[in-house]
């Protein structure tokens, strides 16, 4: 393919073509607009839907049903559309309705600042609809990996069943940057299983050995029960604890099966490093430019780069090489990620977090900083 | 409530509560309908206002635009803000906390605030009988975040969300009908305004004042960014959607719909559709659609005026 010029969130919604989405329901909101737009023309010319809604309850609603109706479908938003879209992410996780959500992350609490970077949604993403539940989250950092991950997130979502959520930052969605997207048939796309059984044997909620159950669409011909309340393998609400605790279980069971494959990174300049900078998102692309400058004066520091955020890749941070003692966490918000890096160290390293909640990019230079300056006592 | 159609140039006050030097783009049919529905309520009154075109041109730091007190709440909450103001000074006054004087609540949004997201608010509050007005400003699709389509667009409006093409027309659903909606709540006034008739847009402000309970003024706002249209045009353009008969301008009293001013015979829409960029792709044919659209709803609603 031939390198285009392509913003993030024209990558994103290439992405979503190229993965086989097929749905989009969405609600107007800056910064991610762009993603909508474009497949609101793209989407109709080959033979999906686009759906303007009402708000963002109905784009995450429709989403769900687009769904269940057996297309793979998605929606884009951004923090307080992120917010409305929380009950409804509930449902999808606990109905296990493969779907995937992207969300453009600018400058909150509330309206905030619309067109202002931020990564202040890291611990939302995770935790941000009621209840206890599993989640994957995808943060990419350059146009190119918009479009990887988009792909990713789609495909993770069809493969377990589950809400996917892209978290991208301001700057990423507007970022344009020369890229190459693959050729098509190179891209791996996952289908959801299907069942193979006859309608009467089916189980929509069956325990499996991935824990992932076969989904049918609705008029495959299964006939089965969905519903957001707890329920059984058959799908019908339950308060029997032994079925509760199973089917919740599951949910956490599948992604933990799948965990070394849903886990991505980079690791960079990484192999003779005593410090490490852990990034994500438009920060990473700060932290790489900080560890060849660092590099230059003579300090062996290199950098860990998350794709994925949630479920947090631990082992990333525990293979870390051996003389590694220091990490620094850039993050545009008040140390969201940081404390999970420093839950998961154990005490080997001595962390530092650099944050920046004013709008404007974290510089190489301020994580320079942050790295060299010594912890008052 | 007809004594406050006397409205001359010479009695309409020269203070303004909705002051210049917003951010407005030029020839902003909503800046200019704020600036005369504020004039019309007076300085005893706070205004909720829903995200949109109008809280961002106009509350930009270190500036506002406002002489009056003014909350920026969320997208689809307004009216709720709004009746937790109501409520609020009620309750306020009943305490004798304030004193017993009027003042009236407003909530303001524009289409999308009003038609899409905050409908279930809107509704909410109408129906539970609030003292308030609701003002949507109506300039046909979500403008600020860059040209998307409500479901207030116009048939045949080519959008960011509903692109017009070689297969496309634009948008394929003609507009929500908010008036009736509104007025399907029970609600003693709903009124159509648009502020290239300033003294009509008055004597309506005035009259939802002085109503008890609330009142929804539907306001045409020209948005010249989002039609493509001339920025020079867009008082012209009001007239023009009022007497093709696209936007006619009628109160519901009380249920009863009465015509604010009939227009016989109507202009033809092309007259309208002509200036704006949104409506260019559109053939002969689906103009004489539209043609037909627009005298079918003008009739039924001259039906109901008369009835």
């Amino acid at each position: 393919m031939e390198a285009k010029l392509l913003m993030g969130n024209e990558a994103c919604a290439e992405g979503a073509l190229a993965a086989g989405v097929r749905f989009y329901g969405g609600y107007p909101i800056t910064p991610s607009n762009e993603i909508g737009e474009i497949l609101s023309s793209r989407l109709p010319a080959v033979g999906g839907r686009f759906i303007q809604m009402e708000d963002e309850i109905g784009s995450m609603a429709a989403i769900i049903g687009a769904s269940i109706a057996g297309l793979k479908s998605m929606t884009a938003t951004s923090g307080p559309g992120f917010s409305l879209m929380q009950e409804n992410l509930g449902f999808a996780a606990i109905a296990e309705v493969p779907c995937v959500v992207v969300n453009v992350m600018r400058a909150g609490p509330s309206t905030g600042m619309p067109t202002l970077p931020a990564q202040g949604d890291v611990m939302q993403a995770r935790w941000g609809t009621h209840g206890d539940h599993p989640s994957i989250v995808l943060c990419p950092s350059s146009v190119r990996e918009v479009f990887d991950l988009t792909v990713t997130a789609v495909n993770f979502s069809e493969k377990y069943r589950m809400p996917v959520i892209l978290l991208m930052d301001e700057v990423i969605g507007h970022l344009r940057e020369k890229v190459t997207l693959p050729q098509p048939e190179s891209i791996q796309v996952v289908e959801r299983p299907r069942p193979d059984c006859p309608p009467e044997w089916y189980k929509p909620f069956e325990d499996t050995k991935t824990g992932v159950p076969s989904m049918a669409a609705f008029g495959d011909g299964y006939r089965y029960h969905i519903t957001g309340l707890t329920h059984d393998s058959m799908g019908f609400p339950t308060t029997k604890k032994d079925e509760v605790e199973s089917l919740i279980q599951r949910l956490f069971r599948k992604i933990r099966q799948g965990f070394e494959e849903i886990m991505l990174y980079e690791t960079f300049l990484m192999e003779d490093a005593t410090a490490a900078i852990v990034a994500y998102g438009c920060t990473a692309r700060s932290a790489k430019s900080a560890v060849l400058m660092l590099r230059k004066e003579g300090m062996k520091v290199g950098l860990l780069k998350l794709s994925t955020l949630w479920p947090f890749p631990r082992v990333a941070v525990e293979s870390l090489p051996e003389q590694v003692q220091e990490l620094v966490v850039p993050e545009m918000n008040m140390g969201q990620l940081y404390r999970e890096v420093v839950r998961v160290g154990h005490g080997r390293f001595r962390v530092k977090k650099v944050s920046r909640i004013d709008g404007e990019l974290i510089t190489p230079q301020e994580i320079i900083y942050g790295l060299k300056r010594r912890e008052r006592k | 409530m007809d004594q406050f159609s006397i409205f001359v140039p010479r009695l309409v006050t020269t203070k303004e509560y909705f002051a210049p030097g917003h951010r407005a783009c030029i020839g902003c049919g909503e800046a200019l309908a704020v600036r005369h529905v504020c004039k019309a309520l007076g300085k005893d009154v706070i205004i909720a206002n829903a995200t949109g075109c109008m809280e961002i041109v106009s509350s930009a730091l270190p500036t506002t635009t406002w002489r009056v007190p003014w909350i920026h709440s969320l997208f689809e909450n307004t009216s709720a803000v709004a009746s937790g103001i109501e409520s609020g000074l009620k309750v306020l006054r009943r305490r004798g906390k304030i004193p017993d004087k009027k003042i009236t609540v407003v909530a303001m949004g524009g289409d999308g605030a009003t038609c899409d997201i905050g409908l279930q608010s809107l509704s909410g509050a109408l129906e539970r009988g609030h003292n308030f007005i609701y003002f949507c400003f109506d300039n046909e699709a979500y403008m600020n975040t860059g040209i998307q389509r409500s479901s207030a667009t116009p048939y045949g409006a080519t959008t960011s969300t509903s692109p017009a093409g070689k297969k496309g027309i634009g948008q394929i659903t003609g507009k929500k009908n908010m008036p009736a909606i509104a007025a399907a709540h029970g609600i003693p006034y709903v009124a159509t305004a648009c502020p290239s008739y300033p003294f009509d847009l008055f004597d309506k402000v005035k009259r939802a004042q002085a109503v008890e309970g609330p009142a929804y003024i539907h306001v045409f706002s020209v948005c010249p960014t989002g039609w493509r249209s001339a920025p020079e045009l867009s008082v012209k353009m009001g007239r023009l959607a009022v007497e093709t008969g696209v936007f006619p301008l009628y109160e519901i009293v009380n249920g009863q719909y009465r015509l604010s001013m009939d227009i016989s015979p109507l202009r033809p829409v092309i007259e309208y559709t002509k200036v704006q960029g949104r409506f260019r792709h559109l053939t002969p044919d689906l103009m004489e659609q539209m043609q037909v659209r627009v005298i079918k709803t003008y009739e039924e609603l001259k039906k109901k005026a008369s009835g």
